[in-house]
């Protein structure tokens, strides 16, 4: 499927596995870390200005609302060019969300697409059919410039997802499984394409989750076939015109493997990688594991059925005493929806905060940092030494329910403990 | 061994042929950096972009003041031990994790002359290049050299040598377009220069 996307783009009829290509960009997008580095890069190429000011997405989200003076600098950077340049899609507070969130929610990204992104969760978008990867500042600068990148045309692994899952078990319990079974470099420089009737019994939100982490995986891309759901969500959120592309039966993979969704049980990485995965059963079997802290939010998990999980299992009850549970709703429209579905009032009730978008804590940034030896169970994307904070702070990786849970009973659990 | 790019460069300069002008400004300060030779610090699997440059420090862009923090949480005493022109050296997966280019940005300004592993991310191996950070993909210099060896690496051939042990070890030998990058500081100059 990617194959025929990066074909397409290209304007060949076929490509393979390790051909080198030139295709042509239907988006290009940046954040306030990267922009800045590829805009000092831009100003060097000597060019005349963006290729396209429509297809170019510029979204403040890592420390934003500036977090300190370095940051507004940043951010005042990113603004000027966007100002300057007229690109329609520059998202100002008030109006932004985290970039992997906002982006399809905007209808900018659709099936058949062509996406860079200098940002590493730029694979999101695979969810929707498109083929969209991340890669650094030098990258987005050219792409900006001349509207085309050149690629390495990946070779697919298949993922083919049987079955439906449990009520607690979700797109992250998925994604946290398939990284503990093949590893943080088990899909390097790979495609990883989802296929299978399982899909039907995943929502849009659980299939975003998924593509998100492909690259814990170093997969250079994830994707979903577009089915009736991908479809409606397309149409219900964008104007653009859309292709859809679908896998030959003969198509070529390295591996294959299959996954029955109804066995997944509840999955939590443990330091200081995303494959180092146990289920709820294993824990339970190990001595408890205090916690600190809790962070619901992300590119990864910070969307409305993630919230509305989140709430589903703080309804009517408190965080644990000394428990810091904090909540962010991925984009503004997701936080309004929260608000007028009571969900917020439930967060705010059972003791947690609520925050404005931003990716803050999940890098470490600000708005939740972990002092020496602290514990938090996330459910964002990584959980490397340093990530949230202090070195020695630790991050356990899981879903909504799992993390909801685990701020009631202040020790990693799952929801079916009740 | 084939004559290296910076031989070459200085037996066209002697003969002072015209058509090779450009080229010389392609190459320009690059005959010191197309080989490499340094004291190796070594590091494992998967070393995550976060401990190479911790996002706590990405309010900047500035290579010196990115440099300062680099490696810092996996090897707190590094930026006080490195020396310009010496060579990281590590195992799987090297740079995983995010798409920041302050990763490679921050180890090229600490002076590092040459990344090699047995393998690398895939967005940190195409942000060196563009940056003009050379790195080697050779699993067997990876698991062959240890901490402390003096090593040097011939980008013309890929051939790295082990001085300390006496060892050498074929890798992968750089493109002639991607000699050219590196040469130039990184794409966007190179794409000046053409």
């Amino acid at each position: 499927m990617t194959q025929k996307i990066l074909a397409a783009a290209a304007g060949l009829d076929k490509v393979e596995a390790g051909q080198l290509i030139e295709a042509k960009l239907d988006l290009v997008l940046g954040n306030d870390i990267t922009s800045p580095v590829a805009i000092k890069e831009m100003d060097k190429i000597q060019a005349k200005g963006v290729f396209d000011k429509d297809k170019i997405a510029l979204v403040p989200d890592h420390f934003v609302p500036n977090k300190d003076i370095k940051s507004a600098e940043h951010c005042k950077c990113v603004r000027e060019f966007a100002r300057r340049n007229e690109i329609t899609n520059y998202f100002e507070v008030g109006e932004m969300g985290i970039e992997h969130a906002l982006l399809p929610e905007k209808g900018l990204t659709v099936a058949g697409d062509v996406i860079i992104g200098a940002d590493s969760h730029t694979c999101t978008y695979g969810a929707l059919g498109a083929f969209s990867t991340g890669v650094g500042s030098t990258d987005m600068a050219a792409g900006m410039a001349t509207g085309k990148a050149w690629f390495k045309v990946p070779a697919a692994i298949k993922f083919t997802l049987t079955g439906k899952p449990a009520k607690w078990v979700s797109g992250k319990d998925v994604i946290l499984h398939i990284i503990g079974m093949i590893g943080v470099d088990g899909a390097l420089y790979k495609s990883m394409e989802f296929v299978g009737d399982g899909i039907a019994n995943l929502s849009m939100d659980d299939r975003f989750t998924i593509a998100n982490m492909a690259i814990e995986v170093g997969g250079k891309n994830g994707i979903f076939p577009v089915d009736e759901k991908a479809e409606n969500y397309i149409k219900e959120h964008s104007d653009k015109t859309y292709t859809i592309y679908r896998a030959d039966d003969d198509a070529v993979y390295d591996a294959k493997y299959t996954i029955d969704l109804s066995a997944l049980r509840p999955t939590v990485a443990f330091p200081h990688l995303p494959e180092n995965t146990h289920t709820i059963d294993e824990i339970r079997q190990m001595e408890a594991i205090a916690i600190d802290q809790v962070v619901i939010g992300s590119c990864t998990n910070g969307r409305l059925d993630d919230l509305r999980t989140a709430a589903e299992v703080l309804k009517g009850r408190h965080v644990a005493k000394g428990m810091r549970c904090i909540v962010i709703p991925a984009t503004q429209a997701i936080y309004m929806q929260a608000m007028e579905e009571g969900l917020l009032k439930t967060f705010i009730e059972a003791g947690a905060i609520v925050s404005t978008p931003t990716c803050g804590p999940c890098l470490g940034g600000y708005m939740g940092i972990l002092a020496e030896g602290e514990r938090c169970v996330s459910t964002t994307n990584r959980n490397f030494v340093g990530r949230m904070g202090h070195v020695s702070s630790e991050i356990y990786l899981a879903s909504p329910a799992v993390a909801a849970e685990s701020a009631v009973a202040g020790v990693i659990s799952a929801p079916d403990e009740r | 061994m084939t004559m290296s790019i910076r031989n070459y460069r200085k037996e066209r300069s002697r003969q002072n042929v015209s058509g090779w002008i450009f080229l010389e400004q392609a190459l320009s300060g690059a005959n010191r950096d197309m080989n490499a030779k340094g004291t190796v610090f070594k590091y494992g699997d998967n070393v995550d972009t976060d401990v190479i440059i911790p996002a706590r420090y990405l309010n900047t862009s500035d290579p010196a003041e990115l440099a300062v923090h680099c490696m810092e949480d996996i090897d707190a005493d590094f930026m006080k031990r490195v020396k310009k022109g010496d060579i990281i050296v590590a195992e799987k997966n090297f740079g995983c994790g995010s798409s920041r280019e302050h990763a490679p940005i921050a180890i090229k300004a600490a002076g590092v002359s040459c990344v090699i592993a047995e393998t690398f991310a895939r967005i940190f191996y195409r942000n060196a290049i563009n940056i003009g950070l050379p790195i080697i993909e050779c699993p067997e210099a990876a698991k062959g050299i240890e901490a402390g060896d003096e090593v040097e690496v011939d980008f013309d051939s890929g051939v790295i040598t082990d001085v300390t042990k006496g060892t050498s070890f074929q890798g992968q030998a750089f493109p002639e377009f991607m000699q050219k990058i590196i040469a130039s500081e990184g794409l966007i100059n190179y794409i000046n220069n053409k």
